[in-house]
């Protein structure tokens, strides 16, 4: 893969690093992965990281350390679709227990597997802020709330056929 | 009903929008500060007595006046906008519907504190509401609002949202500003505090969304008028965000005068618990606040109703009591396991822990180890005071509050739920199968009688 951000994205780049003074543009590492992450596949190769430290002028090893902090950062690749399914007490509380299991079922993985077709990863997460409307899982920008295992058919079925 | 000084608007159609924001009266408070002078905006705030939303409950205006004003340096105001603790939902309710209040508030403050630069730290899993941050913001600019010299007063203000990505710790303040230079969010050791040397080791001052969202109200009714709601040092209204085994979940704006009953059992609030079950137990602040049984939850040691305001939820100290804290509101059911909630939490914390103290790497780890194996049926009794010596070993012994938040709620569940654990060792097997359930825990309480 070129590890390239097109010009509209190096663009953003430069529009952020003008949000913080002068000398402070590192500042801008944590929003540039999040667009990294985006562009080049939905995780951070060492080559990525290395691209984007170029691009800030910092050193590798400030990069990498960041990205390994943050749990929003995929290190190993993951599928299409990445289900982050919220596990912690409130959520528990309304069932999310039995949400990860069916899913886990339905898909024939793990937590923290992908599908053999590449499409779906199930990650179990932490509070997303979502308590009060619980079970929960975030798909990509958004947030699925209240789910069933009927949503979640539903919500299988909504990923499948945009692939196909 | 409680007056709403916050969420009042929120459902106005269109209120997300400027124009309707701004007919419906928004801005006026920044028109009303700018004729202030900024050191009397501070004096407005210290008089509303409002304190801090984040959790800590730390009197605003008091924070605001140790800002350190050296000549010649820059000055940062920081909204906390990252709310990772379980059970906490308010501030995205907040900026999700009424974005113009926060941005509203932020400009006040931004003037208030001489920072001419602000930013909003934001969870990175929000990535939504960043959208409608950063409209909002594009349109106050266009509308004058934020910029070079605003409204002719000759003060500069830029505001941007930073997006985290996924780390709880990033909410404590000194992480906050670490992870908002590009780094690891691990706190720093206080002293200095940020009000000294904070972001870039400016004179920074960190505030949550509510917060300066309550900036609003207060310098358009003023801070004595604003004192006056609510109850003691419980001035304004506060966000609960309530969730768990209850009817109506969801974002509530209270006046602190309600008691915790009402506000459990009333259609108005949470509307009672699903299906006809009884209270078990809640933890009435986020999940770092202490765990009460029913009992002690509606009624305090010392036989009063409880009330849903700062005082009367801390009423007994961590012996019979609780905290306010975030305004996370989780009500457990008669049929759930106090074992497996505590469980997931110590899982929670041992997750976000940054690993730079060992009491709070290597305790947080051990609490969810030992924690799994008396939920999975395979606990020993010493396993118990185990837990308990861990989580004392932990509290205290930290360079961040962290260390405390992942104790006090396991020192809680063994405090008030012990026999309960007790019962997890004793039936490893029904453990599996069922839950211990209502139990005594809520029987009256018993009130001593003095002679
Ligand atoms: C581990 C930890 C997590 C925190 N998370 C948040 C948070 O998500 N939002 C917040 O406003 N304050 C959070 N705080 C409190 C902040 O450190 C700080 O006290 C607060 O933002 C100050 O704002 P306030 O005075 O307006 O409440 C957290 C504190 C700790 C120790
Ligand atoms: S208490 Fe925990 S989270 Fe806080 S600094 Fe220490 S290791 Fe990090
Ligand atoms: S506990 Fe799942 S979103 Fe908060």
């Amino acid at each position: 893969m070129d590890i390239q951000f097109s010009g509209e994205k190096l663009d953003k780049v430069q529009e952020i690093m003008k949000r913080y003074p002068e000398g402070k543009h590192k500042s801008a590492l944590i929003p540039v992965l999040h667009i990294a992450q985006q562009e080049f596949g939905g995780w951070l190769d060492t080559p990525v990281m290395d691209y984007v430290a170029g691009l800030l002028k910092i050193e590798p090893i400030e990069v990498y350390e960041v990205a390994s902090f943050y749990s929003m950062y995929n290190l190993k690749p993951v599928g299409k679709y990445l289900f982050e399914v919220c596990q912690t007490g409130p959520c528990m509380l309304n069932g999310s227990d039995q949400i990860i299991d069916y899913i886990k079922q339905k898909l024939h993985i793990r937590a923290g597997e992908t599908t053999a077709d590449g499409l779906f990863t199930l990650k179990p997460v932490e509070c997303l802020g979502a308590c009060g409307y619980a079970p929960m899982m975030q798909l990509g920008k958004t947030y699925r709330e209240h789910l069933t295992k009927e949503k979640v058919d539903a919500i299988i079925d909504e990923c499948r056929a945009k692939v196909n | 009903m409680s007056r709403k000084l916050l969420l009042e608007k929120a459902h106005v159609e269109g209120i997300r929008g400027y124009e309707v924001y701004r007919r419906e009266g928004g801005y006026r408070s920044v028109e009303k500060a700018f004729k202030m002078a900024p050191a009397d905006i501070v004096e407005e705030v210290k008089k509303s007595g409002l304190r801090g939303r984040g959790g800590a409950g730390f009197p605003t205006g008091m924070k605001w006046s140790f800002l350190a004003k050296p000549e010649g340096v820059a000055r940062y105001l920081v909204c906390n906008a990252d709310e990772s603790e379980p059970g906490t939902f308010k501030d995205r309710y907040l900026m999700e519907f009424i974005p113009h209040l926060l941005i509203e508030g932020m400009i006040v403050s931004s003037f208030a504190l001489g920072s001419n630069v602000s930013y909003i730290y934001i969870r990175g899993e929000y990535d939504w509401i960043t959208d409608i941050l950063d409209n909002a913001i594009a349109e106050a600019k266009q509308n004058g609002w934020l910029g070079k010299n605003i409204l002719g007063t000759g003060f500069n203000c830029e505001l941007y949202v930073q997006r985290g990505a996924g780390a709880y710790i990033c909410g404590e303040e000194t992480a906050l500003i670490e992870s908002l230079e590009g780094k690891r969010g691990n706190p720093r050791i206080k002293p200095p505090f940020p009000a000294v040397k904070g972001l870039w080791d400016c004179p920074t001052v960190v505030n949550n969304v509510e917060t300066l969202a309550a900036v609003v109200p207060i310098i358009n009714e003023g801070g004595e008028a604003y004192s006056k709601i609510g109850v003691g040092k419980s001035t304004g209204t506060k966000l609960i965000s309530s969730c768990g085994n209850i009817n109506k979940p969801g974002i509530y704006e209270i006046d602190m005068t309600i008691s915790v009953e009402e506000f459990i059992f009333s259609d108005e609030y949470c509307g009672g618990i699903p299906k006809g079950k009884k209270l078990k137990a809640c933890i009435p602040g986020g999940s770092s606040v202490p765990i009460l049984p029913a009992n002690l939850l509606l009624t305090t040691a010392k036989g009063e109703k409880r009330m849903m305001n700062y005082e009367s939820l801390a009423e007994g100290g961590f012996a019979t009591g609780s905290m306010m804290g975030s305004g996370g509101f989780i009500v457990l059911d008669e049929d759930q396991c106090v074992v497996r909630n505590t469980m997931t939490l110590a899982r929670f914390y041992h997750h976000e822990s940054c690993g730079q103290c060992s009491p709070c790497r290597e305790g947080t780890g051990w609490m969810e180890r030992i924690l799994k194996k008396i939920e999975n049926g395979r606990g020993e009794m010493k396993d118990i005071d185990l837990l308990w010596d861990i989580q004392r070993k932990i509290e205290g012994n930290t360079i961040c509050p962290l260390g405390d938040a992942a104790a006090w709620p396991v020192a809680a569940a063994i405090r008030h739920f012990r026999d309960e654990f007790e019962w997890h060792v004793l039936n490893p097997e029904e453990c599996l199968a069922r839950n211990y359930g209502l139990a005594h825990y809520a029987d009256p309480v018993h009130v001593p009688v003095l002679a």
